[in-house]
């Protein structure tokens, strides 16, 4: 198994956070991962990404020109990443900032109104996991009881209040 | 070993040199190294050490003479163009053998230049900027993990051969995170045990001997100098001898060798495989130490070879020492990207094949 990703947004949707708990998820299943920030002048607002890269054996370059899964959170994201996709990957849209379809008829495209379903859970920052539950469901990199283990550790201690709000976004999502 | 956790290379740098023993930073912030002061500020002090943010780098070089020559064990990191304003303070560590751990996550000039990865620091690395003959052993992990290990260990061998040290990284492993099992800390040492430790550093009067101990780097004296010099390479022999390190892939057998360090050799690794898919056999040697650099491992390179190519985020730097192992024995070519411009492993595969296809020929 080598899946290879890419996760896209603009700063403050919490894209940088959603890649690292699928590469600790990763490491909880025993498996090789590599998470690489696009890093620079960021600023909230502007454009952010980061690669995935989740592999039985050890991986080689942390850098992917082609992937299998993309999560776009905003339009630039879809028509940047949409291109890298192989035939067969998994086209995550957050349809709630993206009003155009995807132009690739060769991949599975995921419509979700995660910023929609986020208030209707009363908090618009948990988009991203609504979008990580639908990811973890559709792709099955890692296992959704894996992630939700994830959640608990990432809030720990400080933030313990907001495990439940997460866990319940992270599982929001139906089909 | 602990177990396996996710870490920001920088953040697994800093964590690797608290548990060798770091008590002493010293830090001015530049990109792409910020996590590690960030991280330092907020957790050396915690496990009994001293922050303090200099006002530059040639200040945060001379804190760590001062705290080196005292007997503590010292980690600074900058990345390129301040790495260029440490390199007066790397002679003088050197002169006066007094060790330091230096890391610099590097990133791509000249000038300031831009804060994507770079390894066009190679010469400033290998030959330094600083006056007199010197050495510097460098070494260029390409992954969080081997990061954190050579951090790790550059502690202990700074300290063993009262030299700094030098690891070179980029931003990719800076900024990247992987799973990492970070070593053991090593046992607390008291300051009023540094004395026997280091009986060469500058701790007061002891008790029992008035003996006063000095770390100079001026010699004025042209006999004494010359002797000290000749002393100092005595040592770097040793160091040849002892801390050089390669690893290399299927150079046996390979039609053509890519030799890469760092960054870019993770991502030839990859390339390699996408050219075997194609039934052409790559080999690779990479460096992990660059001073001193694996000459001996390109006696390997059998006759079956017909390019050998260096790989660099530089205009040809490396491909000087590359030259040097090859000893005219094959042809060496470059495949070189620079700016902050990172080939894939797909570019690497193309231009390895084209390089091969017009100089490979017989």
């Amino acid at each position: 198994m080598l899946k290879k990703m890419f996760f896209a947004g603009y700063g403050g949707q919490g894209i940088m956070l959603a890649g690292q708990m699928v590469a600790s998820a990763a490491i909880l299943e025993n498996k090789e991962t590599t998470f690489f920030p696009s890093y620079g002048p960021e600023m909230r607002g502007g454009t952010a990404n980061c690669t995935v890269i989740v592999s039985d054996k050890p991986i080689s370059s942390p850098l992917i020109f082609e992937s299998d899964c993309v999560l776009a959170m905003n339009l630039p994201s879809m028509l940047k990443f949409e291109p890298t996709l192989k035939p067969g990957g998994v086209l995550l849209l957050n349809t709630s900032l993206i009003h155009q379809s995807a132009k690739r008829s060769d991949v599975t495209v995921l419509e979700i109104a995660a910023n929609e379903l986020a208030m209707e859970l009363g908090n618009a920052l948990v988009a991203n996991m609504i979008m990580l539950g639908a990811f973890v469901r559709t792709t099955g990199i890692v296992k959704g009881e894996t992630m939700e283990k994830v959640i608990h550790n990432v809030f720990a201690e400080k933030k313990a209040d907001l495990v439940d709000l997460n866990l319940k976004a992270f599982n929001h999502w139906k089909p | 070993m602990s177990t396996k956790v996710l870490m920001k290379g920088n953040e697994a740098f800093a964590e690797a040199a608290i548990r060798g023993g770091c008590r002493y930073y010293f830090g001015y912030p530049i990109t792409p190294q910020n996590e590690i002061p960030e991280y330092m500020s907020r957790v050396l002090p915690q496990r009994g050490g001293h922050f303090i943010q200099a006002e530059s780098e040639i200040c945060a070089i001379n804190m760590a003479y001062g705290a080196g020559a005292a007997g503590g064990r010292v980690f600074i990191t900058s990345s390129s163009p301040g790495i260029a304003l440490m390199q007066e303070g790397m002679s003088f560590l050197c002169s006066a053998e007094v060790p330091t751990v230096i890391l610099t996550v590097s990133r791509c000039g000249p000038g300031i230049g831009g804060i994507q990865p770079g390894q066009a620091d190679y010469f400033q690395a290998t030959r330094g900027g600083g006056n007199g003959d010197y050495k510097v052993p460098v070494f260029a992990p390409s992954s969080v993990q081997e990061g954190a290990d050579l951090v790790f260990e550059a502690m202990e061998l700074a300290d063993k051969y009262q030299n700094p040290i030098l690891i070179f990284t980029d931003g990719l492993l800076g900024q990247m995170m992987e799973p990492v099992a970070l070593p053991d800390p090593v046992p607390e040492v008291k300051s009023t045990d540094i004395r026997k430790h280091k009986p060469w550093a500058l701790t007061g009067y002891g008790a029992d001997d008035s003996k006063r101990n000095t770390v100079i780097s001026l010699r004025l004296q042209p006999e004494t100098l010359e002797k000290h010099v000749q002393k100092l390479f005595t040592k770097y022999d040793e160091i040849e001898k002892t801390l050089t390190r390669v690893e290399t892939v299927d150079v046996e057998d390979a039609e053509v060798v890519i030799v890469a360090f760092g960054t870019v050799a993770r991502i030839a690794k990859e390339a390699i495989e996408m050219l075997a898919e194609q039934g052409i056999k790559a080999g690779l040697i990479r460096p992990i130490s660059l001073w001193p650099f694996p000459y001996a491992a390109f006696d390997k390179i059998t006759s079956k070879t017909k390019v050998v190519i260096s790989a660099e985020l530089s205009m040809g730097q490396m491909i000087q020492d590359v030259q040097l192992g090859v000893k005219n024995r094959f042809p060496v070519e470059l495949l070189s990207r620079t700016g902050g411009m990172i080939p894939t492993s797909l570019e690497i595969a193309e231009r390895t094949k084209k390089i091969l296809q017009e100089k490979g020929g017989n």
